[in-house]
């Protein structure tokens, strides 16, 4: 009985993300229109885009290869399959010890590994441009969440999600300096990752600052739409993780009541419409950088994140 | 089991003289390569035969050859059985690769007698239990490979790798052999007694800087890596994958051998160097390497990467094992020997790759090749699976082995020693930024190459491999998916590697559910590549049907958007120069001294602007250079010696013959 329980918590927990991740996006964009003063779209846009988009027929560049049709698939896989290890309302999660904290960042990086060749595959100049900088940004970002992790692994003792989301939640956390310094880090990285202003704007279409946008250029229909959904995917996924191991509060314990759970699932819509609020407001407060700015930006990152780690290495009670 | 293995190695050995006759053969490449296929299967099932036996049998064998009062000792005991396996698998998939590729070889005869009697002197190595045998194997295995990687010697640049090669073996087998010479001080050159003997503290840091120097200059350790990027492209793609795959890990087999066998228990400073050592030289190799557009010396480099990965592994059990803290040190060495066994599955997959693009379009340059998915579509598909391994991506082999190493890392903290505590997280992070740009590095490597469009008329006229080289090719492949899906047969089939050298090995993983592995406890980590593997596919697919179902499957082909600018010609397309200039820009100013040079035409001039590339080797050019400039400095110094008259000669030997006496007399 437990198991069927934790199936179908399992199960809805992947629905979910799926589900709330286009909200998440047209709800920061919604936002971020009105602090501009502008009317914005419905909330429920993405929603209509991605339908629209998943009936339009395929326009497939002619030199493109099989790889180029598969890549969507993979990388919506991938994302999906890793957003639905990261705890949202509850901690308890049937799978989450087939990959932990690492293993779900690797499965991000396969994503990305898949995305960069994709940019690369039709041979146009602004897929080569696209792909190029990715690596670039990702070759700073990937170090800096893993010693990230590092940090909040060595004091939360596991590299297991759901068993870091327990101790976060526990009194045993305490505050600490190293946990402050791996939260900035980890926002950082986040902002570089899912492609936000200041790294990246996933608004633009001027050719030359963009990144994310220029490998999936040659993308179009239900391509473009899977693409788009693991994106929006992966915004969730962050903000679910900087949630469940920052802000752990209201979360339903493994094998929690119903009453828990719903509580856990309201504050975890709290918790996502505090995140989409802030990150609307950095993002229409701060302006775009130059793509060479970046690699200093990730860089602070990656020394907080390491100043983090040395700081646990000496002081267990920092 | 013992005879088998012997009679196998002698066979390869008497391959070497047929060799020379069977190049004058139509269909004698096909013959040698298939001998050497058999050969070497019959030890990959030697050798797992043994390392699979429960009671991990130890084989003795001693021959009357060799030093008159020594004899060559043989022996097999886990080590050298996991060994074998890695090399002789390596041998068979080069063999049976070769079965097809060496049927386009220009002069057989340079290559045929060489390439059985190569596999036959890493083996040696491997087998070997008196340090006689094992240098003189070692030395062979120099030599044999050194005549492969000058079989073009027409080519200036090949000419130039064998002479660094040749060079550097020497310097290696030298260190080697002070080592040994240090060791067997009582005049004991066969292992077991010089296990027996504890050497004094002093005695054994000396051996395990020499160890270091040793295998570490055949490994490919920075900075002794100068050769390894020259002489592995040079050699037949085949023998690239052997020596890159396989020779690199017959030298982290000396390595462990002395340092972990030989030495007995370490002292806490060793793991310092090792750990030092493989940090700079994981993150220097993969610098390195994206800086290429050669793609086989692309891959070497990489090469240097993974054996820096590799040797943070052998540093951190050997930091554990220092402080007595022998479950972690297992966790630490299982991780590095299970990525010297993925590293020679892809490495070799990767360089047969590239044989077969050598092939078809007779191209290493990058920049000169493009679009090869569509020409060689399963060749592309097996390349792209060693790219998504090497670059430690979820589910495939390298990242498990990454993935112990990390949480070999995550145990560090309850070390006692200050310096590791500083050490051993700044490893983490270079372990981490190393993973990074390998993943850039094979995504430049594999759209490059593969994807995009034909840069060249022969690139757009390849064909796809033959049906040998395919199968070699898609066996790695296969094998890359297998060690990444189901990791913990392979980590259990270690344990008793790991259980003799540091005395205990990681908790049995098969039996636990859905085959995870859990290298401490469940409530610290896990990692099951089988569910997330499956996981993927069933999302993936299940995406892909509900699509077609129920939105639409239509799909018309049109040229490509561009944003409106697309060009017909395929210069347009990043380079593998331009892909890489992010990366040279972040961190290449720094490592490479890189400088960009615009050259903008005068205003109203129609002549092109011009951007020039500066790129310095400052490991070359500090370490090297320096060393060769005095040795000439030298010789031409000493160089009169060799024109002076008779009377002059007469009066040196006069001279030196009084020095001596007056020597003596004091």
């Amino acid at each position: 009985m437990t198991l069927v329980r934790d199936l179908i918590s399992q199960g809805l927990q992947m629905l979910l993300v799926l589900l709330l991740a286009p909200l998440l996006t047209g709800f920061i964009r919604k936002l971020k229109a009105q602090l501009l003063r502008r009317q914005g779209p419905p909330l429920l846009q993405p929603y209509r885009d991605l339908v629209r988009l998943m009936r339009k027929e395929v326009v497939l560049a002619e030199q493109a290869s099989w790889l180029f049709r598969v890549i969507p698939y993979i990388i919506f896989a991938g994302t999906w399959v890793a957003a639905s290890l990261v705890p949202t309302f509850g901690s308890g999660l049937l799978f989450s010890w087939s990959a932990d904290l690492i293993a779900i960042i690797a499965l991000l990086g396969s994503a990305r590994f898949f995305l960069a060749l994709a940019g690369m595959d039709v041979g146009t100049a602004f897929g080569g441009i696209g792909s190029s900088r990715e690596v670039m940004i990702a070759s700073l970002a990937e170090p800096a969440i893993l010693i990230t992790v590092f940090a909040v692994a060595m004091i939360a003792g596991s590299t297991q999600l759901s068993t870091i989301a327990e101790f976060m939640g526990s009194s045993a956390v305490g505050l600490r300096v190293s946990l402050g310094l791996a939260l900035v880090a980890l926002i950082i990285v986040a902002i570089a990752e899912n492609g936000r202003i200041p790294v990246d704007n996933p608004a633009t279409h001027l050719e030359l600052t963009m990144v994310h946008e220029a490998m999936v250029l040659e993308y179009s229909g239900r391509h473009l739409a899977l693409i788009d959904l693991s994106s929006q995917l992966k915004l969730l996924l962050y903000v679910s993780l900087i949630a469940c191991m920052f802000m752990p509060w209201g979360a339903a314990e493994p094998r929690a009541g119903n009453l828990a759970l719903a509580v856990g699932a309201l504050t975890y819509i709290g918790k996502l419409m505090t995140c989409g609020i802030l990150l609307a407001v950095f993002e229409t407060s701060i302006a775009k950088m130059r793509v060479f700015r970046i690699p200093e930006f990730l860089g602070a990152a990656l020394m907080l994140a390491l100043l983090a780690t040395l700081l646990r290495f000496v002081s267990g009670s920092l | 089991m013992m005879h088998a293995a012997l009679w196998s190695v002698a066979v390869l050995l008497a391959l070497a003289p047929a060799g020379i006759a069977l190049s004058m053969l139509k269909h004698g490449s096909a013959i040698l390569y298939g001998a050497c296929l058999v050969v070497t299967s019959a030890l990959v099932a030697i050798a797992i035969l043994n390392l699979l036996d429960p009671a991990h049998p130890v084989l003795n064998a001693t021959l009357p050859i060799g030093l008159p009062w020594l004899g060559a000792h043989f022996r097999i005991d886990p080590l050298a059985a996991f060994f074998l396996v890695v090399v002789n698998l390596g041998g068979a998939a080069a063999s049976l690769f070769a079965l097809g590729y060496g049927r386009h070889e220009d002069s057989p005869g340079r290559v045929l007698p060489f390439y059985p009697a190569y596999l036959a002197g890493m083996n040696i190595v491997v087998l070997s239990d008196d340090a006689f045998s094992f240098l003189v194997a070692w030395e062979f295995m120099s030599l044999t490979s050194w005549a492969l990687v000058v079989s073009r010697h027409r080519e200036a640049e090949n000419v130039r790798a064998g002479y660094v090669y040749l060079l550097m073996a020497s310097f290696g087998t030298l260190a080697l052999l002070l080592a040994f010479g240090v060791l067997g001080g009582g005049g004991h050159y066969d292992f077991t007694a010089i296990r027996a003997a504890h050497p004094s503290a002093g005695v054994a840091g000396a051996v395990l800087l020499l160890a270091l120097v040793g295998a570490g200059s055949k490994a490919g350790v920075v900075p002794l890596h100068a050769w390894l990027p020259l002489a592995h492209p040079a050699a037949p793609s085949h023998v690239s994958g052997l020596m890159s795959g396989v020779m690199t890990k017959v030298a982290v087999y000396g390595f462990v051998r002395i340092v972990f066998d030989l030495l007995g228990q370490p002292e806490w400073w060793w793991s310092m160097v090792v750990l030092a050592v493989g940090g700079i030289t994981a993150v220097m190799g993969v610098l390195y390497a994206l800086m290429q557009h050669d793609l086989k010396r692309l891959l070497a480099y990489h090469t240097v990467e993974n054996i820096g990965i590799i040797y943070i592994g052998l540093g951190l059990a050997l930091a554990f094992n220092a402080h007595g803290m022998p479950s972690a040190a297992a966790l630490a060495l299982t991780a590095g020997l299970l990525h010297v066994f993925n590293h020679s599955v892809f490495k070799s997959l990767l360089f047969f790759g590239s044989g077969a693009v050598l092939n078809a379009t007779g191209e290493r340059d990058m920049e000169h090749l493009g679009g090869l998915i569509h020409r060689m579509p399963q060749t592309a598909f097996a390349f792209l699976v060693g790219c998504v391994a090497i670059s430690a991506l979820p589910p495939l082999n390298g990242f498990v082995s990454e993935w112990l190493t990390f949480q070999a890392i995550l145990l560090s903290p309850q070390l006692p020693s200050w310096g590791l505590k500083f050490l051993v997280p700044a490893v983490g992070a270079l372990l981490a930024l190393s993973a990074a740009l390998a993943a850039a590095c094979f995504v430049k490597a594999f759209g490059i190459s593969f994807l995009g469009r034909a840069r060249t008329e022969a690139a757009a006229n390849a064909s796809e491999a033959d049906s040998a080289s395919l199968s070699s090719m898609l066996f790695l492949a296969l094998l890359c998916l297998i060690a990444g899906i189901l990791p913990g047969i392979f980590i259990d089939s270690l344990a008793p590697v790991v259980s003799t050298l540091v005395g205990v090995s990681m908790p049995h993983q098969i039996g636990l559910d859905w085959l995870t592995v859990v290298p401490i406890a469940e409530s610290r980590s896990s990692y099951n590549g089988l569910l997330v593997f499956l996981f993927v596919t069933f999302t993936g697919t299940l995406a892909a049907y509900a699509i077609h179902r129920l939105a639409s499957d239509k799909l018309r082909r049109a040229p490509p958007w561009d944003c409106g600018y697309p060009d017909p010609d395929p210069a347009i397309q990043y380079t593998a120069s331009s892909f890489a200039q992010p990366i040279r820009r972040v961190y290449g100013t720094t490592v490479f001294a890189a400088r960009e040079i615009g050259e903008m035409p005068p205003p109203g001039s129609a002549a092109p602007a011009r951007l020039h590339v500066e790129l310095h080797d400052l490991i070359w050019e500090a370490l090297y250079a320096p060393i060769a400039k005095v040795i000439t400095f030298a010789t031409e110094r000493i160089n009169i010696l060799q024109f002076l008259t008779i009377r002059r000669y007469l009066t040196l030997v006069f001279v030196a013959l009084v020095l001596l006496l007056l020597v003596l007399a004091i």
